[in-house]
């Protein structure tokens, strides 16, 4: 952060009676009273406490607040099973196309052609990118994906006269796996991790039976592990009938090198705001997209966008065995055209490249650091590596002090106690978007840390000393909850 | 590739660095029987000028609402969007930003979402807001499901008067923890009231209305809000924000929870997505709010600062007791709201309203002087209305399609006793000559 | 280390009972405060509730995390804390005594037998919390 006179106003305190910003066109057609086309009861009788301020006033304080924040654009960030991976620009430009931007959900068909067509066209490159049948791009993010996977595979065990009650979920999994799960009505068991940090084939076998409706795993894991018995995995599961689900947090280290639906995998969902470069946008929004193998089909969520035999496009409603809906139009269209033209700008060969410097990168990392840090694993990860900062633990540093310090040198934060199974875990996937000189400027930092942690902590515990505010009361913000601006 | 830094000397760097022969040695714990053994089966890269060229085309083939007059509504409108909005939100630090888990390292988005929960707070006349749900029908299914958690109640009474859309959505939703859905009738377009009386009891846990509602109409919360807490129950309202600096918001006719489609607060249609899902409720129940929550407090220098709080409801806590599975808002969309909000202000979106009241009601009055057409509904509206058409609706807009004009939305596909029923809305932006010309399409269309 | 007073009784899952005749005041360990860290909100029953032996009766939130409360005994709420929803710091500077939750008239004394004495509780800390 370079030195800045500090800012700190909210909206509301730039107000000025009387001050403007919009512009509205005069009345055109015959003015009436509004008392008598509105009955009196629904107007408003004062006007909303909402600021008054000149567009100078909007750009310069909005402005300013950007400042306030690390992005992709300006900051190295870290953060493990994110891919926070650079958000192309020509991307951008597409989704602001007016014929794009500037469409009705409900424009009829004949005359919505082209976008039909982009969503046809991506939802059969993301099949062929995942080996799955059919892709629904409906789901607004990650955990709707994750949540029409789950009840489809419920519409599928119904439709076959079997009501199964559990779903299994190993203890290295991202929350929303459990969350999502309970959401569709299932109770979640929790499955043990091995020392290697893969899932514990004993414990699943264990836990298989006709009960159990679904296996929901992250491959690679969330140690940055490729789940190497995935083969038999998926076979134990089938054998009992269980339907075996993909969390696709973690893409990036696999494209064109291996896809869920060859490793016997049922169910997979994307995450469009990770692997495929839509803009994080400060926490959404995303896209979600789940890839079905043929035997769900009956079940995807309507409408499915379908190529008609003529060669046009269409929103096919007729699905009466569908799970329903998750959000009331066709999906985050805008975030759809992005990682469309991101799948046209790298071709399968840029794929191939992403996964493959992913992977490199993250091992670079996990080699410079291995001497300072604890390993989490041993042997190769994928494109996210995890260590644990026990060793500086011991000295009086947590891991959320070594990320606090990491702000003060420039650098966004590593993701910091997931998964749930490291102690004082630091988990990192730098992306194939960074350079070496970053990654070796990110090192250098760390190993930093590490020496400071041993010969003056106390810079540590300090951090951060150059960003605008510095170790914020969260205890103060849970017990006495202020949610909104009040006027004083 | 334009996107990878490292070049192939640095690739041979790191890899020595590392101990490896080459990438490939990385993946050796991928099993070879997993390995694709060709390439993706995906069109080859293409050039950014050939890559522009293509989308162009595919975009031009899109009826978009710079080239044709926008009547559609049914839950996204064709609202103006203010110019500075855009160059904002498109600033990197905004756009490029992650969820603001590092506080210090996002004062900007926590303090732009700060903004954005205190004016959704004041349009819906709830007391606390969130910081966005995906959109507004999964915010209203997450409400009701927040309806059925706090009473322990296991029923839902419906108004039909509410989006179809946004009724399957719920019923998704309420797959899972198995509730109902009781169904109330509309009497003249807006809920029966006697009909609504009889259905809710002691076993209701919500009753939802839409306001304005789907055909356009003004339900009369008041005596709703009456029903419901007679019995215990919450009153769940859905309501589109915009309407509300000019329209009686809901907190102040009884609604317990508000919830709605921001998507006219500044946020592109963009063919239904990304949207804006608007979340509010009363302040005693903030604890059983969906979705991220973003609070104020001090840092350790005294200086005042903005924090996500409350976290421990959310799924990367609670797991599977989290109220909800949800893990983003809609940070960016919610972002455009705030500006859209900070730029209309206490005065510019009672001028919208004003400006859409008048608009509407003169076209409800050209149409319905088309002969043959009428009024579906007597009750008030506001912003949409729905029209009975003499001839099928479908034809009806094919035929006004070509005059460069996007008529409504037919409702037959939404219930079948609809099925010569037009959904209209007009905006503050349809001018008077886009009217007068629809005007005149249609009597050509219907005689 | 943690403090873990004679006089009371304990479960595997971080509460203690202090037994007066037909009542039992529930609160959570020292222990256990300690794991969460700083309490933001504490959610208990209302008056005339019943409780069932290791089922939940509420939740305990810090900022990091959120856990069940689990009645140690089975019987019906006839006292609760108000001074907690106000104060819930108090439940980490005196677990043992302002920071009481609930008060239970048990529905049947001998399950006071089932539940664990200071030393017995003291080992299962000692071994990790598990």
């Amino acid at each position: 952060m370079e030195a800045r006179a500090p800012y700190d106003k909210l909206i509301f305190e730039l107000s000025a009676p009387g001050r403007f910003a919009y512009s509205l066109p005069a009345l055109d057609v015959p003015s009436a009273d509004p008392a008598s086309l509105v009955p009196a009861q629904f107007v408003r009788s004062t006007p909303p406490e909402l600021p008054e301020v000149s567009e100078v006033d909007v750009i310069r304080h909005y402005s300013r607040l950007s400042l306030m924040n690390y992005g992709v654009d300006t900051h190295f960030y870290p953060l493990g099973s994110c891919t926070m991976k650079y958000n192309p620009k020509i991307n951008e430009d597409m989704a602001r196309l007016p014929g794009f931007l500037r469409l009705h959900p409900h424009t009829p068909a004949t005359a919505s052609q082209g976008a039909l067509q982009l969503m046809w066209e991506l939802a059969r490159d993301l099949a062929e990118i995942s080996g799955m049948d059919h892709v629904s791009l409906q789901p607004a993010a990650g955990a709707q994906g994750e949540f029409a996977g789950v009840l489809m595979i419920r519409a599928y065990h119904l439709s076959r006269g079997e009501r199964r009650h559990k779903v299994l979920i190993p203890d290295s999994a991202h929350g929303t796996n459990p969350a999502t799960t309970a959401l569709a009505g299932f109770s979640v068991v929790q499955l043990k991790s091995d020392e290697a940090g893969e899932v514990d084939l004993a414990d699943l076998e264990r836990h298989l039976d006709e009960d159990v409706a679904a296996f929901m795993i992250t491959q690679p894991n969330t140690l940055g592990l490729f789940e190497s018995r995935i083969h038999q995995i998926t076979e134990m599961c089938h054998a009992k009938g269980v339907q075996v689900y993909m969390d696709g947090a973690n893409f990036n280290a696999i494209l064109g090198i291996t896809r869920p639906g060859d490793l016997g995998f049922d169910v997979c969902h994307f995450n469009l705001h990770k692997t495929f470069t839509t803009p994080h946008g400060g926490g959404g929004p995303g896209a979600g997209p789940v890839g079905i193998k043929a035997h769900l089909a009956p079940f995807l969520p309507t409408p499915v966008v379908v190529k008609e035999d003529e060669g046009g496009y269409a929103l096919d409603w007729a699905r009466p065995q569908s799970i329903g809906k998750l959000q009331a139009f066709w999906g985050n269209f805008g975030m759809l055209v992005r990682a469309y033209t991101y799948i046209r700008t790298m071709g399968p060969d840029g794929l191939r490249a992403v996964s493959d410097n992913a992977v490199l990168n993250a091992n670079y990392i996990l080699k410079r650091l291995e001497g300072d840090y604890d390993r989490a694993t041993a042997g190769p990860c994928m494109h996210e590596c995890v260590v644990s900062a026990r060793r500086q633990k011991k000295l009086g540093v947590s891991a959320t002090d070594i990320a606090k310090r990491l702000l003060d040198l420039g650098f966004y934060a590593p993701t910091t106690y997931f998964p749930l199974i490291v102690d004082e875990a630091l988990m990192i996937e730098p992306t194939e978007t960074e350079s070496k000189e970053t990654l070796d400027q990110f090192c250098d930092a760390m190993v930093q840390i590490a020496r400071e942690a041993e010969t003056d902590p106390h810079k540590i515990h300090e951090a951060p000393v150059t960003t605008p505010v510095r170790r914020l009361d969260q205890t103060l913000a849970a017990r006495q909850p202020v949610l909104k601006w009040t006027r004083p | 590739m334009r996107y990878i830094s490292n070049t192939p000397a640095q690739q041979k760097e790191m890899l020595a660095r590392i101990g490896a022969a080459s990438i490939e040695a990385l993946l050796a714990n991928v099993p070879a029987k997993a390995r694709l053994s060709r390439p993706l089966n995906l069109p080859a890269a293409m050039a950014e000028g050939d890559l522009v060229r293509h989308l162009r085309g595919l975009a031009g083939k899109n009826a978009g609402a710079d080239d044709f007059a926008c009547f559609l509504g049914a839950g996204s409108y064709d609202h103006a969007i203010p110019s500075p909005i855009n160059h904002l939100i498109s600033r990197g630090e905004f756009f490029t930003a992650y969820t603001p888990y590092q506080p210090e390292a996002s004062q900007g988005t926590l303090r732009t979402i700060f903004e954005y929960q205190t004016m959704m707070a004041e349009l819906t006349g709830m007391d606390v807001a969130n910081a966005s749900i995906y959109d507004g029908a999964s915010s209203l299914a997450e409400g009701v499901l927040m309806a059925h958690s706090v009473t322990g109640r296991a029923e839902t009474v419906w108004s039909r008067g509410v989006n179809p859309l946004y009724q399957q959505v719920v019923e998704t939703y309420c797959e899972g923890p198995d509730f109902r859905l009781k169904a109330v009738r509309l009497g003249d377009g807006v809920t029966d009231l006697d009909a609504l009386g009889k259905a809710v009891t002691e076993r209701t846990a919500a009753v939802v209305v839409q306001y304005p509602n789907f055909y356009g109409c003004l339900e009369d919360l008041r005596a709703v809000a009456e029903l419901a807490h007679a019995k215990g129950a919450l009153l769940v309202v859905a309501a589109d924000p915009v309407n509300l600096g000019f329209l009686t918001p809901p907190g102040a006719l009884g609604a317990d929870i508000v919830v709605g489609e921001g998507q006219g607060l500044g946020v592109p249609m963009s063919f239904g997505g990304p949207n804006l899902g608007v979340f509010a409720a009363r302040a005693d129940l903030v604890r059983r709010m969906p979705g991220r929550l973003v609070g104020a407090t001090v840092d350790k220098d005294g200086k005042r600062g903005f924090v996500l709080t409350l976290q421990t409801r959310e799924q990367h806590i609670r797991r599977e007791k989290a109220t909800s599975n949800i893990c983003t808002n809609v940070a960016l969309c919610a972002l455009m709201a705030t500006i859209y909000v900070s730029i209309l202000g206490k005065h510019g979106l009672r001028k919208v309203g004003e400006l859409t009241t008048a608009k509407a009601h003169y076209a409800a009055e050209r149409f319905a002087a088309v002969p043959g057409v009428r009024l579906r509904y007597g009750a008030p509206f506001f912003k949409e209305f729905a029209l009975t058409l003499p001839k099928a609706p479908d034809r009806v807009v094919k035929r006004l399609l070509k005059e460069r004009l996007l008529a409504g939305v037919p409702l037959k596909s939404f219930d079948r006793a609809e099925k010569s029923t037009l959904l209209v809305a007009v905006t503050e932006r349809r001018t008077k000559d886009e009217i007068d010309a629809y005007a005149a399409a249609l009597a050509a269309a219907v005689a | 280390m943690s403090n873990v007073p004679a006089e009371l009784k304990y479960t595997k899952e971080h509460e203690w009972a202090r037994i007066d005749g037909d009542r039992a005041r529930i609160g959570i360990t020292a222990f256990a405060q300690e794991q969460l860290g700083d309490v933001v909100f504490v959610e208990l029953p209302k008056v005339g509730a019943k409780v069932s032996s290791m089922k939940s009766f509420g939740v305990v939130e810090s900022v990091k995390a959120v856990s069940d409360l689990f009645a140690p005994l089975t019987g019906e709420v006839v006292e609760v804390n108000a001074e907690l929803p106000k104060k819930p710091e108090v439940v980490n500077s005196d677990p043992y005594g302002a920071g009481w939750m609930i008060v239970i008239k048990m529905s049947s004394p001998a399950e006071a037998g089932t539940l664990l004495s200071a030393a017995q509780y003291e080992q299962l800390i000692a071994g990790g919390g598990h």
